[in-house]
């Protein structure tokens, strides 16, 4: 360590131009003078232990009828009321949640994954090969996909698995076009370019440059897929394709609430309170990071 | 009476970073028909300072906290916004430092170039359309008929510094303020566009206010010259007296590191240190802290006096008498 | 023009062989069959209708016959609705559709461009943020939420308009309202980001230097760039709309092309379904195409 080779003293130079912890530092302080954002994240995070942790408290299971109670009003037995089969409406919310949550990170992690991996391949290849995989991404965009989610789900059944599969591949398009932006542009960055020159490996540069720069741009946009995720599995779940019954999200109570609506408004009301709120919470989030992060991306 | 007298004027931008004093106290004033120049480094008040007058500057965060600017009697820091528009673009024009950005690139020259007209007078769009390709002819494009149907970015960039100024001047108006409006062109298209502003000037009489950092064009061209530092005038008067005869230290640090007067194989001349922090109270001079002469009687509050005919400095050593430069 | 708009057709054949592909194997590869639900149906008779339908013939066969007829645009017969041709019911559900998607479009316009304009006038005034405040909820409140609770409140409760149905002047309120209350706020937000980036362009200082006034400015200087972001968010905002009127006409009980897609599709009416989705990658292709189109003529640094 005594005896640093003139390598590693330019590197720690580097580090000044490069964007570091100091960034992230930076971001975060921004991020905690963001009401909105902060409103937002805190939201998300009681949303989540209500859902993951409430079923554990609460004397009801999600699937346990009781009919002599059926479709109550919020009392102080069930606060949120009972459906039509008499079953406990916040045990339900709390299992919904779980569901709706689930379905919308791990499809989110699909497309993060595919549209990663995509986008980064295409940037750093570059040149021909990066225009024919840019131009087949721009074709299927083009493609009317929600269609195609639903003719999956009506051919092969309402199968939870294929749920994440369907709505990830969807999504994956404009996560790669901006990972491929944001690897291109930093290719052309100085100090790509002066790591390059001092000879720091290919491994290194990766890790140490274009990972960290990447992130940003990432964070950002898989904190603004979820919602959209979660949106179009509830969309799917309402049209009746999404998670089958007993099982239940929150798209799926939406859809059951609103054909009892003129009666129990409750049933229709509580469900889409807690999924707009949600969907309000990661949009404020992501838009906050967005604005911390300093990042630009085509909203679309 | 001058055309323009300013006084006094104070414009801070409060940011969040505290309140910039990006022109603190300048006041000067302008003769119909006369070429004033502004001079002074990078973030030293020019383009605010005129920008003030004409009511363009960003508010929030800018405001202007004091001052008059009588142009023909009416006072334009406290006209009505629609009082001050019938003035800017007909009594006032400006050109812009980049004429790459300053037009607008969706819409057709035509359209740009008659707008003055169309706002300002009663004036029918066919004859509106005639009168501009005259402009145009004036100041030099050619196949001016068909070149007005154009958009911004079939022009270079010379050409459309001109086609700027065919829209400033398409009002007459009775004043010119010219914002670095070579900086970004090449020198010869530069010496083009100066010698432009120069013929338009002696065509129809009007005042110009030329703002530069390029002391070489100033010369050339203005009758007199204000030195600005720091959001003050540090030192005005004729233009000769001013490349002649500095008589405040930062002028004359300015004139030392003009490269090309300086002797050739010799070190580039520069000036010390940096320009103070806009956002910080100055007590004293501003420049006292880079300034070879400074002494402690530098911290007290500092006034532009005249110390010879028309001839006026803000440095109270050479007020005094103390130092001669 | 002309060769920019032959060049951008010839472009789509690909994107519309792939989705008829897909389209089709995927429908033919759904386990189950259109005739599932009629029992009673003798194995000779079932014979004859797949006879009829070419259902006998090799899957490489009934594609490339499938792809003949597509060329010459007849989408073939229904499977579930006898003597109806897939080109019948799509001409006779899809104007009502069309209209309800016109409708919400043209909401989302009105009001997202106005909200945005409002918006970028007074950056962190009031204004802006009820402005963007309104845009947030709308993003939030999706179709399937606001639709049913519109109702609720306007149909059931207030009854200013009826619950369901397409049949007089306002039944086309709620729906379009609800299916273009979400684009709207999508509109506003480009807009807002749009005209606030225009704004800050050196060019607006020339036209105020110029003494244009304060709606000059905003109309003839700004909104033509300003308004770029938006135009370019037509083509998924077209997309979405058609998804969008698969669950409004399902929620207002609207006789169109979405509920009818839907309904199909769990009917397993493979040829209807097959038409259905490349009728809307035509419809998507060439909205895409007429949005480059508007581009090009609103953005003179494009060239056809
Ligand atoms: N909108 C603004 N907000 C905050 N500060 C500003 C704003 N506009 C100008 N300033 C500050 O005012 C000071 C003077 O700026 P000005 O543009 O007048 O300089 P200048 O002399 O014209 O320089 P240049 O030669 O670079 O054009 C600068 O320090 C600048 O940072
Ligand atoms: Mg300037």
């Amino acid at each position: 360590m005594t005896q640093a080779p003139p390598v590693t003293e330019s590197d720690t130079s580097l580090a000044m131009a490069e964007p570091g912890s100091s960034l992230w530092h930076d971001a975060w302080l921004r991020l905690r003078k963001n009401k909105l954002a902060v409103f937002g994240g805190v939201t998300l995070i009681l949303v989540t232990l209500f859902c993951v942790a409430g079923p554990w408290l609460s004397p009801y299971t999600y699937e346990q009828q009781d009919f002599a109670q059926y479709a109550q009003p919020p009392s102080a037995k069930h606060w949120f009321g009972t459906d039509k089969l008499g079953r406990d409406q916040l045990t339900r919310i709390m299992y919904g949640g779980r569901i709706s949550l689930g379905v919308g990170i791990c499809a989110t992690l699909v497309s993060l994954t595919i549209g990663v991996m995509y986008g980064a391949l295409a940037g750093f290849l570059g040149g021909k090969t990066d225009a024919a995989m840019m131009r087949i991404v721009d074709i299927l965009y083009a493609l009317p996909f929600t269609v195609f989610v639903i003719l999956l789900m009506v051919a092969f059944g309402r199968n939870i698995v294929l749920l994440f599969v369907a709505i990830g591949a969807v999504e994956w398009l404009t996560m790669s076009r901006i990972v491929r932006g944001q690897v291109q542009s930093l290719r052309k960055q100085e100090f790509i370019e002066a790591a390059l020159a001092l000879g720091l490996s290919r491994r290194r540069i990766i890790l140490r440059h274009m990972i960290p720069n990447v992130l940003g741009p990432v964070a950002v946009y898989t904190t603004l897929t979820i919602p959209a995720v979660m949106l179009l599995e509830a969309f799917l779940s309402f049209l009746g394709l999404g998670v089958q019954p007993p099982m239940s999200s929150w798209g799926t109570m939406i859809k059951d609430g609103a054909e009892l609506m003129e009666e129990f408004p409750w049933l229709l009301m509580i469900p889409a309170a807690f999924f707009s709120l949600t969907l309000f919470s990661l949009n404020f989030l992501g838009d906050g990071l967005r604005d911390a992060l300093d990042v630009r991306t085509s909203k679309d | 009476m001058p055309l323009l007298q300013v006084q006094d004027l104070r414009t801070y931008f409060h940011t969040r970073n505290g309140v910039v004093r990006a022109v603190d106290g300048v006041s000067f004033d302008i003769e119909s028909g006369e070429t004033l120049g502004i001079v002074g480094e990078s973030g030293s008040g020019k383009s605010v300072t005129c920008y003030s007058m004409v009511g363009l500057i960003p508010q929030p965060p800018g405001r202007i906290e004091s001052g008059t600017a009588l142009f023909d009697g009416v006072d334009l820091l406290k006209a009505r916004p629609e009082q001050l528009r019938q003035i800017r673009g007909k009594r006032i024009a400006m050109i812009f430092q980049d004429p790459m950005t300053s037009l607008n690139p969706y819409m057709r020259v035509e359209d740009q170039l008659i707008e003055p007209l169309l706002i300002h007078e009663q004036i029918e769009r066919r004859r509106a359309v005639e009168l501009g390709i005259q402009a145009l002819k004036d100041v030099g494009i050619q196949d001016a008929a068909n070149r007005i149907r154009s958009y911004p970015h079939e022009f270079s960039g010379g050409m459309r510094q001109r086609v700027m100024i065919a829209m400033a001047l398409i009002t007459k108006p009775d004043l010119l303020i010219a914002d670095e409006p070579t900086t970004a062109l090449d020198v010869t298209v530069q010496a083009q566009i100066i010698e432009l502003v120069r013929r338009m000037q002696a065509e129809r009489g009007m005042a110009v206010i030329w703002i530069s950092h390029d002391l070489g064009v100033v010369a050339g061209l203005c009758k007199r010259v204000n030195v600005m530092y720091a959001g003050r005038v540090v030192e005005s008067g004729l233009t000769e007296r001013i490349f002649r005869a500095p008589r405040h230290p930062y002028n004359r640090a300015l004139q030392k590191s003009i490269p090309a007067l300086q002797p050739k194989g010799a070190e580039l001349y520069t000036i010390a240190g940096m320009p103070p922090d806009l956002s910080k109270p100055l007590a004293g001079c501003a420049f006292a802290k880079r300034c070879e002469f400074a002494q402690d009687s530098c911290q007290q509050p500092v006034e532009l006096k005249s110390i010879a005919d028309g001839h006026n400095t803000a440095c109270v050593r050479v007020q005094s008498g103390e130092l001669k430069l | 023009m002309f060769r920019f708009i032959a060049a951008r057709l010839l472009q789509t054949i690909p994107v519309l062989f792939v989705v008829a592909t897909l389209a089709f194997f995927m429908v033919r590869l759904m386990p189950g069959g259109p005739f599932d639900a009629e029992r009673s149906v003798p194995p000779e008779v079932e014979r004859e209708l797949a006879a009829y339908y070419g259902l006998d013939k090799p899957l490489a066969r009934q594609y490339l016959d499938y792809l003949g007829q597509l060329i010459r645009g007849d989408l073939g017969p229904s499977f579930k609705y006898a003597n109806r041709s897939v080109n019948e019911m799509i001409a006779s559900t899809f104007p009502v559709s069309l209209q309800l998607g016109g409708l919400a479009l043209g909401l989302a316009l009105l009001f997202g461009i106005t909200a945005g304009v409002l918006a970028a006038l007074r950056p962190n005034s009031a204004m802006d943020y009820v402005a963007s405040g309104i845009s947030m909820t709308g993003i939030c409140l999706p179709t399937f939420v606001l639709g049913p609770l519109l109702i609720l409140v306007f149909a059931l409760n207030l009854r200013w308009f009826n619950a369901s149905g397409w049949f007089d002047a306002s039944d086309r309120v709620l729906p379009a309202l609800t299916l273009g209350i979400v684009y709207a706020a999508y509109v506003a937000r480009l807009t807002r980001g749009g005209m606030l980036e225009i704004l800050s362009q050196d060019f607006i200082r020339t036209a105020r230097a110029k003494g244009a006034s304060e709606a000059r400015i905003i109309f003839r200087h700004a909104l033509r760039g300003g308004l770029l972001p938006v135009i370019s968010f037509l083509g998924p905002a077209a997309a979405g709309i058609i998804t969008g009127s698969f669950v409004i006409e399902t929620i207002f009980q609207i006789p169109g092309l979405g509920r009818h897609f839907v309904t199909s599709a769990f009917n397993r009416d493979f040829t209807m379904v097959t038409g259905i989705v490349v009728f809307y990658a035509v419809l998507i292709v060439f909205f895409n195409l007429l949005v480059d189109i508007v581009q090009v003529w609103l953005n003179p640094k494009l060239k056809f």
